[in-house]
């Protein structure tokens, strides 16, 4: 029988899953996702996490909690970093430690360490510590991790192309209701696993689509448009997400067919609170182009959030009719 | 070229030696208080901790009495501080406070820029008298570390209540006045007399409470309200593992130096969390494995609100206390604490730390752990 690992639906699965589950597949295990966010997964979540935590680390527990009970492993990798010299958040290299002391009866956590800080670290190192769990034969893992990353590329590059990964993942694409007016450019910055988890933020990917948007993401920036761009900082920004998302805001700056920003933010995030802070700065200081920030935790209000995303579209509508000279600070 | 740099607890004495020796003109800010804590708040991002925020404030207030360059140290991440350098810059360019800014980052590879900040400060470069400087600031540091140790222990213990505390303010009121770490050094001495003459009772065992937690909120009384003083004036023997002159050695010297780090911490957070993570979480961890080894009554983590690290620490600290037994109270601090709330939580720790060892001291230990 084939063992059964466990990938809770959260954090790095957004940009990873088509690589972790092309491998574990290809090794004869059997993946087994938590389900889609619900109100139940985020209050398990809220309720067994320390309350300091911020709302994404909140419901990674809570799909731990939905899966735990359903699985041989749970495959809590600890990434410490994913690039030369930058970093991701700390919880992220500390999650299986803080998954392990807090929720009990856990099944066996596969908690490799992914660390590509170091010049000329190689992931395959990884590879082969999660592969030896299910085979000894290390020609199997081998050929189970390369085609993993070719499937991790052909993801990659769909999202380049502007397909959102929960479309790829799911392999269908949603009916967009038809809007009077052009269709809007707006960038909507923000972690992967904030803007892709339609729970987390209320459908706002949606909503915004229905209201005749298209959307730009990190990650349909191409790295080394990023590269470019975040050399013109003083200090190199020592977190992934940072550099792509400072990088991409630069870029979308010079862009002329954007619209406006939305930087999407967890409460409590240490890295959004400075990240969005510089983003905030560079757009102010550069030009008038619509800025909003829209903070999210386990109390937003559905309602709230509407009226902003409405009243944010109403204003760009506006101002691309030259109706009348309407700030870009709301 | 007038120097300030940010307040973090005594940090300022060993910065006040180093600028003194090196012979630059520089701006002590006034001690972190309200004010500086309210200018703070208002420049910069509602989500960043609280030490960024009390830094920023103190370049202010050091701008408005003529500072015009921050000496500040940098890092590469991932604990927020590495990038303090770069926020303050542009928020105080934003805000139209023109002030120079100069970080002493580690040379990680880039030897020609580490030495034009040297040169930049010290105006020219004699590796000998650097050295020099270097080893002075380092043995300032660890003296004043040694002193603040001493009023730990003497506290709890004094006879006439407050005694410690009036020897060790009128050290704070007359460093800033001293020249030099000669003259640092001098006025350290005095002080250490002055502390052991203070009549203490010798048979009393106080209750022993070790502070862990992140560095600036642990280190810097004005932002943990004196825990420290207020522990000690309770009867409490507390002891604070992370220091400033643990830091400049471990963190500044020996990232430079071909030695071997303090690896005690690290060995004792093993079994809970086996990397560095950054920031001080593996000390968190490492620390009060040791404290309970140690036979602590109880432990202390302080942490400024959003700090990532110690979030990683809390979560893994229930299975500490679980495994040996020991109490821990975690504090969070951000700029809309209040001290009532706060010294209320700190009396009922207390007050439970009296129960248990009365308890655990007759034989009947039904007492609960803090939890």
């Amino acid at each position: 029988m084939s063992k059964k690992v466990g990938i809770p639906r959260a954090l790095f699965y957004y940009q990873y899953f088509p690589l972790w589950n092309t491998f574990f597949e290809e090794l004869g295990a059997e993946v087994v996702v938590s389900g889609n966010t619900t109100k139940k997964i985020m209050d398990e979540g809220a309720k067994t996490c320390v309350d300091e935590a911020c709302l994404p680390i909140k419901i990674f527990y809570g799909h731990v909690i939905d899966i735990k009970d359903k699985v041989d492993y749970l495959f809590i990798p600890r990434f410490t970093s994913v690039s030369k010299g930058e970093y991701i958040c700390p919880k992220f290299g500390g999650l299986p430690d803080m998954i392990r002391n807090t929720i009990t009866d856990l099944p066996e956590i596969i908690d490799v360490d992914v660390d590509l800080w170091k010049k000329g670290s190689n992931p395959i190192v990884s590879a082969f510590e999660v592969g030896g769990y299910f085979t000894d034969d290390r020609r199997k893992i081998r050929r189970a991790y390369r085609k993993a990353m070719e499937s991790f590329r052909d993801f990659r590059r769909d999202v380049k192309k502007g397909i959102l990964p929960e479309d790829i993942i799911n392999k269908k694409l949603r009916l967009i209701k038809k809007t009077d007016g052009p269709r809007l450019n707006i960038a909507v910055v923000g972690h992967s696993y904030n803007i892709y988890d339609s729970y987390v933020n209320m459908d706002m990917v949606n909503k915004l689509k229905n209201n005749g948007v298209n959307i730009l993401t990190v990650d349909m920036v191409d790295s080394s448009i990023i590269k470019e761009k975040v050399k013109t900082l003083s200090k190199k920004m020592f977190w992934n997400y940072g550099t792509r998302a400072i990088g991409s805001v630069l870029h979308f700056l010079d862009r002329k067919d954007i619209d406006g920003i939305i930087y999407l933010m967890s409460f409590g995030c240490g890295i959004d609170a400075f990240v969005g802070d510089m983003v905030e700065r560079r757009v102010r200081r550069k030009k008038d182009l619509p800025y909003m920030v829209l903070t999210i935790d386990e109390h937003t209000g559905e309602a709230g959030m509407d009226t902003r995303i409405e009243a944010f579209i109403d204003m760009i509508r506006w101002r691309n009719k030259g109706e009348s000279n309407i700030s870009a600070h709301g | 070229m007038k120097v300030t740099f940010p307040h973090m607890g005594n940090t300022f004495i060993s910065a006040k030696a180093l600028l003194d020796d090196i012979g630059v003109e520089y701006i002590i800010p006034p001690y972190n208080n309200k004010k500086t804590l309210e200018i703070g708040t208002k420049y910069a991002p509602e989500m960043a901790c609280i030490p960024l925020k009390i830094n920023l404030g103190n370049y202010i207030q050091a701008y408005e009495q003529g500072a015009d360059t921050i000496l500040i140290t940098g890092g590469r991440g991932p604990c927020r501080f590495g990038y303090y350098c770069e926020m303050s810059r542009e928020i105080l360019a934003d805000a139209n406070y023109n002030m120079d800014v100069i970080t002493i980052d580690g040379p990680n590879g880039d030897m020609k820029k580490f030495f034009e900040k040297i040169k930049k400060l010290a105006g020219g470069f004699n590796i000998y008298k650097i050295l020099k400087v270097v080893k002075n600031t380092t043995i300032v540091a660890k003296r004043v570390d040694e002193i603040e140790k001493l009023t730990f222990k003497i506290r709890p213990r004094e006879l006439k209540k407050g005694s410690t505390d009036r020897v060790y303010k009128d050290f704070l009121n007359r460093v800033r006045t001293v020249k030099g770490s000669k003259g640092i050094l001098e006025l350290l001495k005095e002080t250490e007399k002055k502390l052991l003459e203070i009549e203490i009772d010798k048979d009393f065992a106080p209750l022993k409470v070790g502070i862990v937690g992140e560095i600036y909120t642990t280190i810097d009384p004005f932002t943990n309200f004196q825990i420290e003083s207020k522990l000690g004036n309770m009867g409490i023997e507390v002891d604070r593992a992370v220091t400033v002159s643990g830091w400049i050695i471990e963190h500044m010297l020996k990232n430079i130096l071909p030695l071997s780090k303090d690896r005690q911490f690290s060995d004792a957070a093993q079994p809970y969390l086996g990397r560095m993570i950054g920031g001080h979480a593996q000390e968190t961890i490492g620390n009060t494995v040791l404290y309970a080894q140690k036979g602590y009554d109880g432990v202390v983590q302080i942490y400024p609100l959003t700090c990532m690290p110690e979030i990683v620490a809390q979560s893994i600290l229930p299975s500490i206390e679980r495994d040996y037994d020991i109490p821990v109270l975690t504090l969070i601090i951000d700029e809309m604490t209040g001290e009532a709330g706060y010294m209320t939580r700190i009396e009922a720790f207390v007050d439970l730390l009296n129960k248990r060892r009365e308890r655990l001291r007759s034989g009947k230990n039904i007492a609960l752990s803090w939890s």
